[in-house]
């Protein structure tokens, strides 16, 4: 299992400000390893950000999005106190979901 | 008696996969389909076409934010900030990678239509921000200069 991502969802002027740091490899397919064999794809294919059930951003990425992915976009209509909860799908299947109440 | 132990090993067993499936499986699903044949693309042109986005027009109500010159091209920041009316998807594209489309955002109700990410960059090349709204396609494009490229990881 992947290590925990890194969320912050911070309540200000009405608006929810989301900063998410993720843990994977992002391994393009493209690149050798030392013992100068090609070191397998393995990266992010899906996210989701949901609060109460509401999707408020899904993503598709491709491996050039850097290694343990960085991630900042920000929302409306949501209250402190709120869940908010990130899920990333791999491309070989693997997923992770964390979530953080919104601070505010 | 052991009739009665066995239903509740069976219903006990279909509790859980029942549970297994809610919450391993749902989350799947419900994501819906990648594209891709986008992220294949090895031209921008194709990675628009792949996005339903031929033709898209250049605008001025693109911000999109890189550095000019990155010292390293496995972490570019980027930021992509649409002023356009309506805007439903954000996508940034990599002109010189091997496969150009690096991120596509679908932009719901309710969420600003701006983006922050970190792509890799193989070598100095043109980073595209393709933003679609309702009305149309729209571009924005500028030159990120890569000292040691990306493909490093």
């Amino acid at each position: 299992m992947a290590d925990p991502m890194r969320i912050r969802a911070t309540h200000a002027a009405g608006k929810v400000d989301v900063k998410i740091l993720m843990a994977h490899p992002m391994e393009t397919g493209q690149r050798k390893g030392a013992d100068g064999t090609t070191v397998p794809a393995h990266y992010i294919e899906k996210v989701e950000v949901r609060c109460a059930d509401r999707v408020v951003l899904s993503a598709d990425w491709g491996p050039a999005v850097s290694k343990n992915p960085y991630l900042a976009f920000r929302f409306s209509g949501a209250a402190p106190g709120q869940t908010l909860s990130v899920t990333w799908v791999d491309n070989l299947g693997q997923t992770r979901t964390d979530s953080v109440p919104i601070s505010g | 008696m052991t009739s009665t132990r066995r239903h509740v090993l069976i219903s006990a067993g279909r509790f859980f996969a029942g549970l297994c499936a809610a919450t391993v499986l749902q989350p799947l699903t419900a994501f819906a389909a990648r594209n891709a044949a986008a992220f294949r693309a090895p031209s921008p042109d194709e990675a628009l076409a792949a996005l339903g986005a031929t033709g898209a027009q250049p605008s001025e109500l693109i911000d999109l934010q890189t550095p000019e010159i990155a010292e390293n091209g496995a972490v570019v920041p980027v930021v992509v900030e649409s002023r356009l009316p309506n805007t439903r998807a954000i996508a940034i594209m990599v002109e010189k990678n091997p496969s150009v489309l690096s991120a596509r955002f679908e932009i719901p109700e309710g969420t600003d239509p701006q983006v922050a990410t970190r792509v890799k960059v193989a070598e100095t090349s043109a980073i595209i921000a393709l933003v679609q709204t309702d009305e149309g396609s729209y571009l924005a494009r500028k030159t990120v200069k890569v000292t040691l490229g990306g493909c490093g990881g």
